[in-house]
């Protein structure tokens, strides 16, 4: 049992720390432009936690609060494009709402390379393997999102 | 004037147009003024307007107060400031614009603070709002006290308020987070703000719901954090700026300052100022295809 916790932490200690991001996508074109990344074979950085959602609409600022409550180094936010929303106007709606949420986190002093939005269609595959490829690197230089952990 | 607003107020209560005239009066040692709500036309001259009279008197007209609306149709005694809430509350449906009768009262400023009152009104004593009211003479009245001001304010917001925002603005991010998080760790949850915010009318608040708990109760750097960030966020594009969440704050967080730099991206990205037009949606529930940002990738 000693021992087994030993090679635990043993193993913690010597792992690098890796970016945790969580994306919060929707259903209709950022998800099932990610499946198409995942059935096409193309190879990503596994460090994004992808939830589901209808609708970008449905994205509640709270819901990004809470992610790095929870130990988020970075937040995404994706959806479709304007204009191709499954819902007609849900992404016009949230993109209002982050042009507020955007400009309250910068002025909160949070670095808004941690807060990223995207538009990602249903046949970018590519578009979303780029995007999060780079912003696991960017946030890997970030490093951990100590000033919100240490909260 | 306040001869005046008597006169109006016995004249609205006699006639039976109104059931209750919600206005200020003196508190008993004439220090401060206090909200009092007359419901017998002999009792109108408790009735007083002066610069003492800060409260933002909208909140009464919101449903929580079911004791003031079992009463019956209310007048409120309103500077310009108020009415901009008012006019937020009607176009949000909280109000009915014939459901009450406004009384507009002109105003030249009110102090920042009442125990700042020392007999005379200057400018050093008055908070950013005034210096930067364009509705001294009340925009949305049914009956109007007082004779007009001629009051230009300056073409771009300025004062204490926008000064400070301008300053953070400048700053590197790490600065302001520092600069909230000393702010924001005194936070005690005391909700102040939001039960004196006129705005703040949901029945049942987010930071009530427990299943699941989406902002932590207890008066905790994160949780404080988070409900800040989403007081603000639920007052963006809403807020008129009447100041009353500061004047409330019992650890004095600079609330005005969230507050107004959302209300300024608002008026950057929508060209929209809240509490002019009762008939016009806030922002935040409308959307138009043409909405520009440079952030979204």
């Amino acid at each position: 049992m000693a021992t087994e916790e030993a090679a635990i932490e043993n193993t913690e200690q010597k792992a690098p720390w890796e970016p945790k991001i969580t994306a919060f996508v929707c259903n209709w074109c950022t998800y099932a432009g990610a499946d198409l990344a995942g059935t096409s074979r193309m190879e990503y950085r596994p460090n994004v936690r992808i939830i589901k959602l209808p609708c970008t609409g449905r994205i509640d600022p709270l819901f990004i609060i809470k992610a790095f409550e929870r130990g988020s180094d970075a937040v995404l936010v994706s959806g479709c494009h304007p204009g191709d929303c499954h819902y007609t106007t849900g992404n016009y709606h949230a993109r209002r709402r982050w042009i507020a949420f955007n400009s309250l986190m910068k002025f909160v002093g949070i670095d808004l390379r941690r807060l990223q939005f995207s538009w990602v269609s249903a046949s970018e595959a590519i578009k979303w393997v780029d995007l999060i490829n780079n912003l696991t690197t960017e946030v890997k230089d970030l490093g951990p999102f100590v000033d919100y952990k240490k909260l | 004037m306040e001869k005046a607003l008597q006169d109006k107020a016995r004249e609205l209560l006699e006639a039976g147009d109104v059931k209750v005239v919600i206005g200020y009066g003196w508190n008993k040692r004439k220090t401060q003024t206090t909200p009092v709500f007359i419901t017998d036309p002999a009792d109108v001259e408790r009735l007083v307007f002066n610069p003492l009279c800060v409260n933002n008197l909208s909140l009464y007209l919101t449903r929580q107060y079911k004791d003031i609306q079992a009463l019956g149709k209310p007048a409120i005694v309103a500077k310009g400031c108020d009415i901009r809430t008012i006019a937020v509350l009607i176009a949000e449906g909280q109000v009915a614009r014939d459901g009450i009768v406004i009384i507009g009262a002109v105003c030249n400023g009110v102090v920042y603070r009442q125990e700042l009152w020392k007999g005379e009104l200057t400018p050093e004593i008055m908070p950013t709002k005034c210096h930067n009211c364009d509705v001294r003479n009340p925009h949305i009245a049914d009956h109007i006290v007082g004779d007009p001001v001629d009051f230009q304010p300056p073409d771009d917001p300025s004062g204490m308020v926008y000064d400070k925002i301008g300053a953070l603005d400048g700053q590197e991010d790490g600065d302001r987070w520092s600069f909230w998080m000393e702010h924001f760790e005194r936070c005690v949850k005391c909700y102040a703000c939001s039960k004196i915010c006129p705005l703040c009318y949901c029945e049942r608040c987010i930071v009530e719901k427990n299943m699941p708990q989406w902002i932590e109760t207890s008066a905790h750097a994160r949780g404080n954090l988070a409900w800040n960030l989403t007081r603000a966020m639920h007052l963006a594009g809403r807020c008129t700026f009447c100041g009353e969440c500061e004047r409330a704050c019992p650890v004095d967080i600079p609330l005005n300052l969230v507050n107004q730099k959302l209300a300024l991206t608002i008026d950057d990205a929508f060209e929209y100022k809240s509490g002019y037009d009762e008939n016009e949606h806030p922002p935040l529930i409308v959307y138009s295809p043409d909405d520009e940002e440079n952030f979204i990738k």
